[in-house]
């Protein structure tokens, strides 16, 4: 792992090269389609100041932030009794399997029709591509738990109850930090389906509108823009929790 | 303090091929116990049926007179390899016995019915200075040598005072002065808390060492307990005597036999 001020470096090294080939890419094409940076930091900073862009940024970080909050506190559990019940696994391991790769974006007009317009089909949305994911990952942790780590335990007293509390629980903190930040990327992906649908409200509306009927392409990459820095921050954040919570996975 | 009467153990989906078959052994109170055999006689079984970890198809496993249906809370078990959360430092896992007596309470099931140990008191402490793991207190396990974490493993168990200590090849993975040192102070502790030992081994020299008495498995099913006596086991500068040597060469003489 290296040090904090490395990575920061190379970061700021990495977005200076995209920007430059944005400003060359730019230049080539030459066409309203593709605005310079320059332009769009521009737009960026007035759509943010003239307030619209900031709503649309917290609509969608509310839809994200709940459908991952929902997702932990309904995959997690699950995750757990399958990985450590090998019998309700057995059961339940080939419908996940069939339930899993149905890419959930196709479901977008189905929810729209069973949850109405509002915010619940949307957050449903995402939630269900994060649910699998999570669930997956945190299964495959707590079942791949040492017998040796559990009968320790329970030589310790352990019952069910604490086993959870004191092993399942702490062992399955990484993989839900990993689905978390594999996920990222996915829910603002399909994030930006969701809200090209049926609302006025979110980054994706903001994008598509401007795209596609206001014609005003900087504005278009500004709302682009947005979508990226808050992946960014969610990603960052994943990082920051994972320090926090799982140190061990940062020492030697 | 360990009655096995007329146990009898098979793996589930293994055949009609018991474990053991109507065995029966006992073990008295302070006594040291090694337990040797090969690979796959069933010495670890053996320990998990007096850890009250598994439960034998017939026959008993009494434990202080008391039949076993799980883990007892004053026998400690000390595994191998992997018995530590890797996630929680040395001070957090020496700890975890007394969370866990914490989390259910006095119920006389999880925990021993008399509340005399609390979370957060100085016997932690104490044990990490003994074991000298005071300066790792803050350390992962992955940080600690193996030997580290055999103490670690160690100071959690006995900070629960048990009276009977099960140990499955707790030395096997260690370097030979890491071993021995282990091996003295694993003597050193039960003399002094007046524990019962059982430990399993594969190492004949181990067994000659720690075994007062050693209880020898053949390959399963294991009928009858066959047991040979070693009263010198434990005394210092036991491991330079003729003594120490010709039990080991009739350990191994037996061990070919079955």
């Amino acid at each position: 792992m290296k040090p904090r001020e490395t990575r920061l470096r190379d970061l700021l090294l990495a977005a200076l090269a995209v920007v430059a080939l944005w400003q060359i890419a730019a230049w080539a094409v030459g066409r309203p389609v593709l605005p310079g940076p320059v332009a769009v930091a521009r737009a960026f900073w007035f759509e943010l100041g003239r307030g619209s862009l900031a709503v649309h940024l917290l609509a969608s970080l509310w839809r994200v932030a709940a459908s991952t909050f929902l997702a932990i506190l309904l995959a997690v559990p699950a995750g757990l009794v399958l990985g450590q019940s090998a019998r309700l696994n057995r059961f339940f391991a080939p419908v996940v399997y069939l339930l899993y790769p149905i890419p959930k974006v196709v479901l977008v007009s189905v929810l729209l029709l069973l949850f109405g317009t509002g915010d619940l089909a949307k957050i449903l949305l995402i939630f269900l591509v994060l649910f699998f994911q999570i669930l997956v990952l945190v299964r495959d942790q707590a079942a791949s738990l040492r017998p040796e780590l559990i009968h320790s335990v329970r030589s310790l007293g352990a019952g069910r109850r604490a086993l959870f509390r004191y092993v399942f629980l702490p062992a399955s903190l990484p993989a839900i930090l990993t689905a978390l930040r594999q996920s990222v990327g996915t829910s603002v992906a399909v994030l930006y389906v969701a809200e090209s649908f049926a609302t006025q409200r979110g980054l994706g509306y903001y994008i598509s509108l401007n795209g596609s009927t206001l014609f005003n392409y900087p504005a278009m990459y500004a709302g682009i823009l947005a979508m990226s820095l808050m992946g960014l921050g969610l990603y960052f954040g994943v990082d920051w929790l994972e320090r926090r919570l799982a140190p061990w996975l940062y020492v030697n | 303090m360990i009655q096995l009467d007329h146990v009898t153990y098979a793996y589930p989906g293994q055949g009609a091929r018991p474990v053991f078959q109507s065995f029966s052994w006992e073990a008295g109170r302070g006594d040291a116990w090694a337990v040797l055999g090969p690979s796959g006689c069933g010495k670890t079984t053996l320990l998990y049926l007096l850890a009250g970890l598994r439960a034998p198809q017939s026959g008993s496993v009494l434990i202080d007179g008391q039949a076993l249906s799980r883990p007892r809370p004053q026998t400690g078990l000390i595994l191998q390899e992997y018995g530590l959360l890797p996630w929680a430092t040395v001070r957090q896992n020496a700890e975890l016995g007394l969370q866990i007596r914490g989390f259910y309470g006095p119920d006389g099931t999880h925990a021993p019915r008399e509340p005399h140990l609390k979370v957060g008191g100085d016997q932690v402490s104490a044990w990490l200075k003994r074991l000298g793991l005071a300066g790792l207190a803050g350390q992962f396990p992955q940080q600690l040598s193996g030997g580290q974490r055999q103490r670690t493993a160690i100071a959690r168990t006995l900070v629960l005072h048990p009276d009977l200590l099960l140990m499955d090849e707790p030395f096997s993975s260690l370097d030979a002065p890491t071993r021995e040192a282990l091996q003295a102070l694993t003597l050193e502790l039960c003399a002094e808390h007046n524990l019962t030992l059982v430990i399993v081994t594969h190492a004949i020299e181990e067994a000659v060492v720690l075994g007062k008495k050693i209880l020898l498995l053949g390959h399963p099913p294991n009928r009858e307990a066959l047991v040979l006596e070693n009263p010198l086991a434990g005394q210092p500068g036991f491991r330079d005597t003729a003594q120490y040597l010709d039990v080991c060469r009739e350990l191994r003489g037996r061990l070919e036999e079955r």
